[in-house]
């Protein structure tokens, strides 16, 4: 059942023994030990699981490892280059945009892949690029306000 | 993040360490205990302190470090820092100095349930007091060294420094060599807030800056060496009985390891995570049960509610005599079971090894899950440890305690193993214990002057907490396994009335509580019944201002004399304007009518020919006494209004006769982006008052302040919720 998986994961090629209908979130969290990406719902409605698949933020909880390997994965682990932590989440970190954090994951990885396409959202652009990540704590409004600094930093870097 | 290494080196190095100086209450039994910890390596094999001796609230190292240690669990609410900017405020050291020990039965003290905005009223005063004692045994030893008094002594950043002399003294050079255990007399002066440096501040969370670098910081982020997983099968609906099982198509999963089959009580337990998963979707198949219908269905649940509830009880009534009849007024108000909805699925780890069980919960109260445990395995409380590590936000009693129920279980049956379980979206949706659904009936008479001079409130609601307590009956395992003990209802707490009493003025009130056994399992969630009590209450205050003819806000400060009441409700006409415009809703009230005051404006926008309506901002003042960390209060506030906003605008638990239906955010959908409001919070600090808890006085103004806005919009007055915009009448405005 098991077959051998070639996969690139922040930069690293990694080859995993798996089930290949294991979906990739299982083998970023427990074969590889990330924490970024977290387990929410398992059927792509929360984001708590979200990571860049070739720079784009999807959601890791239903995609087989298998089908993912043909991407690029980047999660929020690795998103610090060079010992120094991402602008996005610099300014997560200094707008203090979290309570639990629990989604804090999935709202990163969501602005990263905003940013990435769009270097100055309107508040309307980040709502639309952070809809389908659910978090219950209420922290919305600094979430926003976060991906905004966010922008501000990167174009000043 | 806590681990059993990282545990025992503290100790060691505690034990070790070149000197301390500890602070708490009968430290000489805790030390008794703690001693005992020596020469042992890991924490699974070392005994189990009674709780009641261990008691230091802070401790301060030679190497200057100051451990601020505390039985309360950090939920998402920022408690380890408010907790530590107290303690370093009263020492004078600063914050990258200081570092917290949260819940856990084998380092910290007692002090039940993280619930109720109550850290730091309870848990802050003691360590603000603990601290305080530190500071003035330290300054004795520095008067002393420094050969003056200690009215000459000033502190800057753990230096003690005489005023004669300008000799100084570390804290650290102070307690170096020395073992100084100190118990809090309760005398030892408090610093003035007026010299307050970093009490007030908004003081960054260090542990936002650790979710951000994606550390392993919660409990689901716990890997440990060889690890096992489980998942339960939950029956599919509460009375259910498992009638058979085909074990041996679990068996040829790959990785399965043991399939646990004990009365209803069905897990399976696997090597590698998705091997569990993948034969929890086998169980979900090849299990027959034998369910009953549930009896009461969402269709007759309000009915339901007002025919079979006791007899009413009287919560208070004060004044004169309410009247029987000549109301001027009369409504009734109706809220539905809602969820906890915590993003991350309930989690724990249970281990049982060397005659020690050692559970990893993110419970709010690692005591009571303790004697639970002790409930459901027949086991002495000092064979078991529950550490407290943080998982994602839970605001009340969802399924943590009943995950830790469920490790402890299966843990029993895998000596020297962890066993990791993981709960399935779809059983915290569906087991989580819900906040009860209420129905309230309210009746006021408007007297002479336009105020009211009789206000009558009668309270239908199941329990409001049905937390575990120590009875193995309130988790879920206990109550599926083969012998199962049975749920001891812990009688109608406070809960149900929680600010039904309003804090205006009124000749005569009368509030009265009808209990009722509801369909699903109910429990205590953010703020309890003050969320529906507030709602009722504060759109019944809006419905008689509109009968009077009255400004709505005005009307309130009519009834009202606290000042501080009175306040929050002019700062917040103040900061957000009143009476400019269409779409706005006011409430008020002091949460519990002893803790935070809170004003509310909400803002709807219509769109008449869409037939929605949008809350566009929610401006909050808040006044919690003396702030300890203003940002803490912001971020609380207005995550509790937007929450709030979600509850009010879109909850409901959905079921029908073969259980809860609303099993993915699909079929209990909340807020999103493309629908959250504007926030903005106003503080009004008091350094001269008690600090007070912040997090739950948002919930019941924000659900009235939107219903009230809906009115002002359209003429429709909502009394049911969630405030769905069909329930509007569209073809009222005009």
């Amino acid at each position: 059942m098991a077959e051998l998986i070639t996969i690139k994961v922040n930069g690293k090629v990694h080859k995993i023994e798996a089930d290949p209908e294991m979906p990739l979130l299982y083998l970023l969290r427990n074969d590889l030990q990330l924490n970024g990406p977290k387990y929410g719902c398992g059927i792509e409605r929360c984001g708590s699981c979200m990571v860049l698949l070739n720079g784009k933020s999807q959601p890791s909880c239903v995609i087989p490892a298998a089908s993912a390997a043909v991407y690029e994965v980047t999660t929020l682990d690795g998103l610090a280059k060079n010992g120094r932590l991402d602008p996005v989440q610099e300014a997560f970190i200094e707008e203090q945009a979290a309570q639990c954090g629990y989604c804090m994951n999935g709202m990163i990885m969501s602005a990263k892949s905003l940013l990435a396409e769009n270097k100055n959202p309107s508040d309307e652009q980040i709502r639309q690029a952070l809809n389908r990540v659910l978090c219950r704590c209420g922290t919305h409004t600094r979430i926003i306000s976060a991906v905004k600094k966010a922008a501000a930093k990167m174009k000043n870097s | 993040m806590k681990d059993q290494s990282h545990f025992s080196s503290d100790r060691r190095s505690f034990l070790k360490s070149s000197g301390h100086l500890v602070i708490g209450f009968q430290l000489f039994p805790a030390l008794a205990a703690i001693t005992g910890f020596e020469d042992k390596s890991a924490c699974e094999t070392q005994p189990v302190a009674d709780g009641q001796t261990i008691d230091a609230w802070i401790r301060f190292d030679a190497d200057g470090k100051l451990s601020v240690i505390t039985g309360k669990m950090e939920l998402g609410q920022g408690i380890r820092t408010a907790l530590m900017q107290m303690a370093a405020e009263e020492l004078d050291v600063p914050m990258n100095r200081v570092k917290i020990i949260i819940a856990d039965t084998g380092q910290t003290q007692d002090e039940r349930y993280t619930a109720g905005s109550g850290s730091i009223e309870g848990s802050g005063r003691a360590i603000r007091n603990a601290a305080a004692e530190a500071r003035q045994y330290l300054l004795n030893l520095a008067a002393e060294k420094l050969q003056t008094d200690v009215a000459n002594l000033s502190v800057k950043e753990g230096v003690v420094m005489s005023s004669k002399s300008k000799n100084t003294v570390t804290y650290q050079e102070l307690v170096a060599g020395k073992r100084l255990e100190v118990e809090v007399t309760g005398k030892a002066p408090l610093k003035e807030p007026a010299s307050y440096r970093l009490v007030g501040k908004a003081i960054p969370r260090d542990d936002i800056a650790q979710m951000a670098a994606a550390e392993a910081y919660y409990i689901q982020d716990m890997r440990l060496p060889g690890m096992v997983h489980a998942r339960i099968l939950r029956p599919p609906v509460y009375d259910s009985k498992l009638v058979s099982i085909q074990k041996e198509q679990i068996a040829k999963v790959p990785g399965v390891l043991k399939l646990v089959v004990n009365g209803n009580f069905v897990a399976v337990i696997a090597d590698k995570e998705y091997a569990a998963v993948k034969a929890l979707e086998i169980l979900k198949t090849n299990a027959k049960w034998d369910s009953k219908p549930l009896a009461v269905l969402p269709q007759n649940l309000y009915n339901n509610m007002l025919e079979t509830a006791s007899a009413p009880k009287v919560v208070e009534e004060s004044g004169g005599s309410v009247p029987a009849k000549d109301f001027t007024h009369e409504a009734v108000y109706k809220k539905p079971y809602q969820m906890h909805g915590s993003i991350g699925p309930s989690c724990a780890i249970g281990l049982w090894k060397n005659d020690l069980l050692t559970v990893w919960s993110h419970s709010q109260g690692v005591y009571p899950l303790r004697k639970t445990i002790s409930d459901l395995l027949q086991m002495p409380e000092n064979k078991i440890r529950v550490i407290g590590v943080p998982g994602a936000g839970c605001y009340g009693h969802n399924g943590a305690d009943d995950a830790g129920g469920d490790a402890a279980l299966l843990a029993m049956g895998m000596p020297g193993k962890p066993v990791r379980v993981q709960w399935m979206r779809e059983d915290e949706h569906k087991w989580e214990p819900y906040g009860s659904a209420m129905v309230l009936s309210v009746k006021g008479r408007i007297g002479a002057a336009a105020k009211i001079d009789a206000w009558n409130t009668e309270i239908c609601s199941d329990t409001h907490s049905s937390r575990p307590g120590g009875n193995a009956g309130h988790l879920l395992a206990g109550r599926h396994i083969a012998k199962p003990f049975t749920f001891k209802s812990g009688g109608f707490s406070g809960g149900s009335h929680r600010n039904s009493v309003p804090l205006y003025d009124f000749s005569a009130k009368k509030i009265s509580l009808r209990d009722f056994y509801g369909p699903l399992r109910s429990s205590a969630l953010r703020s309890l019944g003050a969320y529906g009590n507030i709602f009722a209450l504060e759109s019944f205050m809006d419905e008689l201002a509109w009968k009077a003819g009255e400004d709505p806000v005005a009307f309130r400060l009519t009834h009202l004399k606290d000042e501080r009441a009175r306040q929050v409700i002019t700062t917040m006409v103040e900061k957000a304007g009143w009476g400019q415009g269409r779409g706005e809703g006011f409430a008020f009230a002091q949460y519990k009518n002893s803790a935070a005051y809170l004003a509310v404006k909400a803002e709807v926008s219509i769109d008449k020919a869409a037939k929605t309506y949008q809350l566009t901002k929610l401006t909050a003042v808040i006044d919690a006494g003396q702030v300890i960390n203003s940002d803490g209060i912001i971020n609380q506030t207005s995550g509790g209004m937007i929450q709030a906003a979600s509850w009010t605008m879109l909850e409901e638990v959905k079921f029908d006769k073969t259980g809860v239906t609303s099993t993915t955010w699909e079929t209990y959908p909340i807020l999103r982006f493309d629908q959250v409001p504007h926030t903005e919070v106003h503080i009004i600090d008091r350094p001269g008052e008690e600090p007070l808890g912040a997090g739950e006085a948002a919930q019941g103004p924000t659900a009235a302040a939107i219903a009230n806005a809906i009115f002002h919009a359209t003429g429709s007055r909502l009394r049911e919720l969630p405030l769905t915009p069909d329930k509007i009448d569209w073809e009222k405005i005009s």
